[in-house]
């Protein structure tokens, strides 16, 4: 298989998955291209895979350059990267990472939940800085028995509302239709869900009807005592209105994994105490990313060796 | 409405309760919240007379105390106020108050109980979090800008399926370990004073705390502070937590050879710490204050406005009911 061109998307930034390629494939990292446009117009031929995460994939206009692809293989869950209908179109296969990420982008959301609500990012800064041998922190609130809100029952929305329960959470939720057997609350709208909810939790797809899903309205609803986590994709979020909801205290606080345009971050946001920023790091253990290689590299060489792919998406 | 002078004189009829230290939660919540029309507060601590000459004058006709953590209440004490017959804590823990001297002279005890137990066992499992995916650190990260420039944050650990070891396993013990195994699916074990009824509490019990470090990826301390709990986390245990252990301390400093933890921590002995106590609060070792891999916590485990209204509500209550001659909210029961 080592003649086999396989294209990384991506930046490279998981080394082994980049050894694991390495070894099996041919493999180019389109990152390092000087010249994009002339590389792709001369290995058009040859390249047979793209792997790709959640920050590039395979767009139309790429698949289109590429006439001998026959399978994209995500380093991600989230889908939002690939033109799927294209890929559907032109008979290319689609893979990602369900399920080995799950547990730990549902752990990042309870952190970022008791980060925010609990203050421990700047409670550190503060006993950092000094400050705590000048009096007390202030009281920070509860999260215990607080009212979590769900956007997307999904997998990761399912593994969030187990362990906010074990914190006697009551949990509600939107999707786009209720699921039955489910002893959870349901919403018909993320309007609704956010104004009787105390922390609001992106966990669904992105998708074209879900981008901008937390808009000017749902924000107004969460209100200036309510918490936004998002641990989805930064389009999820109308950036702008979040950053002006919470610069001018309409919105009680937010944990914020993804962004529109990562790794660049609001800087108004970098002040607030009431605000924590993560880099993207839903997945990022070293157990969970090596999980993810794992099937990347076990999709691809299932495919070039005519076997069922591990997790095929189209 | 009654005239200012008619006013002091039904305040100067209420029954009193005595205070030997300012409440913290009179300070960070507000004195405001724990008044009420059925009685009035005297502070020692407002008085220039030393204790015992202020107990010796006021004491007599003294039936009720306001006793925060740091009030020790022993026999000397209880000898100048011979009409005692209740104290309230603000505290959860008892160890205090002499109970045996308390029982002795039919003084009954009101608690905080567990009001507490949900806010300590929530800061225990953020702090582990933090700790294993570096939360407060790469929001620092991201804080100052690094991650466009500098690139990904290194990567952390992932929670589930670790195992956890917990000492003591009590009011606040329980809550972290229910969170642990209910919610993120790790394996919980457990050090305690006693063995727990298995029936009850479906974790193994490990006898001594060492082996049960050995058995554990992350040590949880929810204990209190005991002569047989002073530095019980000492180098042996440390040693047996070994180099990928994170430790995780929401009961005393002194729970922990903090000098000892500190060494482990900067020579990657240890693999991290979430700390909200230190031996000599508000003293932090100056090394951890440069380590990414500790997050830090100014004692506040118990320090919500939800903790502190459920704190006024029961002390009011407590004094309330036993001027009314009615049962106690939180009555402590020996057992």
């Amino acid at each position: 298989m080592e003649s086999i061109s396989v294209l990384m998307t991506c930046p490279p930034v998981h080394p082994y998955l980049v050894e694991a390629l390495e070894k099996r494939f041919t493999l180019h990292k389109l990152d390092s291209v000087p010249d994009k446009p002339q590389f792709l117009s001369s290995h058009r031929d040859s390249i047979r895979a793209v792997v790709g995460n959640a920050a590039a994939g395979a767009d139309a206009e790429l698949i289109d350059q590429l006439p001998k692809l026959e399978i994209v293989s995500s380093y991600s869950v989230g889908l939002d990267k690939i033109d799927l209908a294209k890929c559907k179109e032109k008979g290319i296969r689609v893979t990602n990472t369900p399920d080995v990420l799950t547990d730990d982008v549902a752990d990042l959301a309870l952190g970022l939940m008791l980060a925010v609500l609990r203050r421990l990012c700047e409670s550190d800064r503060y006993v950092r800085s000094g400050l705590w041998k000048k009096g007390d922190y202030k009281l920070t609130t509860k999260f215990s028995g607080k009212t979590v809100g769900i956007i997307g029952l999904g997998r990761i929305g399912m593994a969030i509302a187990q362990r906010a329960e074990a914190f006697s959470c009551p949990i509600s939720y939107f999707s786009r239709s209720q699921k039955p057997g489910i002893n959870y609350k349901y919403h018909p709208s993320v309007v609704d869900l956010a104004a009787n909810c105390d922390i609001l939790v992106v966990a669904c797809a992105l998708t074209p009807e879900t981008r901008h899903i937390i808009n000017r309205e749902v924000i107004d609803a969460l209100g200036p005592k309510g918490v936004l986590i998002n641990i989805g994709r930064g389009p999820h979020v109308d950036e702008a209105e979040l950053v002006s909801a919470l610069v001018e205290g309409r919105l009680g606080g937010a944990g914020l994994d993804v962004f529109q345009d990562e790794p660049n971050v609001p800087e108004e946001l970098f002040k607030l105490e009431n605000v924590v920023l993560l880099p993207h790091v839903g997945s990022g253990t070293v157990e969970t990313r090596q999980a993810m290689a794992d099937l990347v590299v076990g999709n691809l060489e299932a495919h070039f060796l005519n076997k069922p792919l591990l997790t095929p998406v189209v | 409405m009654a005239s200012p002078a008619a006013a002091a004189a039904a305040e100067e009829n209420l029954p009193q309760v005595l205070i030997l230290l300012n409440p913290p939660a009179f300070t960070i919540f507000g004195e405001e919240y724990f008044t009420s029309s059925k009685f009035r507060f005297l502070k020692s601590y407002e008085s220039s007379l030393p204790l015992d000459e202020f107990l010796s004058a006021n004491g007599r006709p003294m039936r009720a105390l306001l006793a925060t953590a740091a009030t020790i209440v022993g026999a000397g004490v209880l000898e100048l106020l011979p009409d005692l017959r209740l104290i309230v804590t603000t505290s959860a823990g008892l160890d205090q108050l002499d109970l045996a001297e308390c029982r002795r002279r039919g003084i009954r005890i009101a608690s905080a109980g567990d009001i507490y137990s949900a806010d300590v066992a929530d800061c225990a499992v953020g702090l582990l979090i933090d700790v294993l995916r570096k939360i407060s650190a790469s929001n620092r990260y991201v804080k100052n800008g690094f991650w466009a420039s500098k690139g990904d944050y290194p990567l952390g650990s992932k929670l589930r399926g670790k195992r956890i070891g917990i000492v003591g396993l009590g009011r606040i013990g329980l809550q972290v370990a229910k969170r642990l195994q209910q919610g993120f699916g790790c394996t919980v074990s457990y050090n305690s004073r006693k063995k727990k009824n298995p029936d009850q509490v479906p974790y193994p019990f490990y006898q001594d705390v060492q082996e049960l470090a050995a058995n554990s990826d992350a040590l949880i301390l929810c204990c209190g502070l005991t002569e047989q709990t002073r530095h019980v986390v000492d180098k042996e245990v440390l040693a047996a937590l070994g180099k990928a252990g994170v430790i995780v301390n929401v009961a005393r400093g002194a729970v922990v050879d903090e000098k000892e933890m500190v060494r482990c921590l900067v020579e990657g002995e240890i693999a991290g710490a979430g700390l909200d106590v230190f031996e000599d609060e508000p003293v932090v070792p100056k090394e951890l204050l440069e380590l990414d891999n500790v997050v830090l916590s100014p004692h506040s485990a118990v320090l919500t406005r939800e903790s502190m209204m459920e704190l006024a509500r029961l002390v009011v209550g407590n004094l309330e009911a036993f001027f009314s001659n009615e049962p106690l909210l939180s009555e402590y029961e020996d057992d």
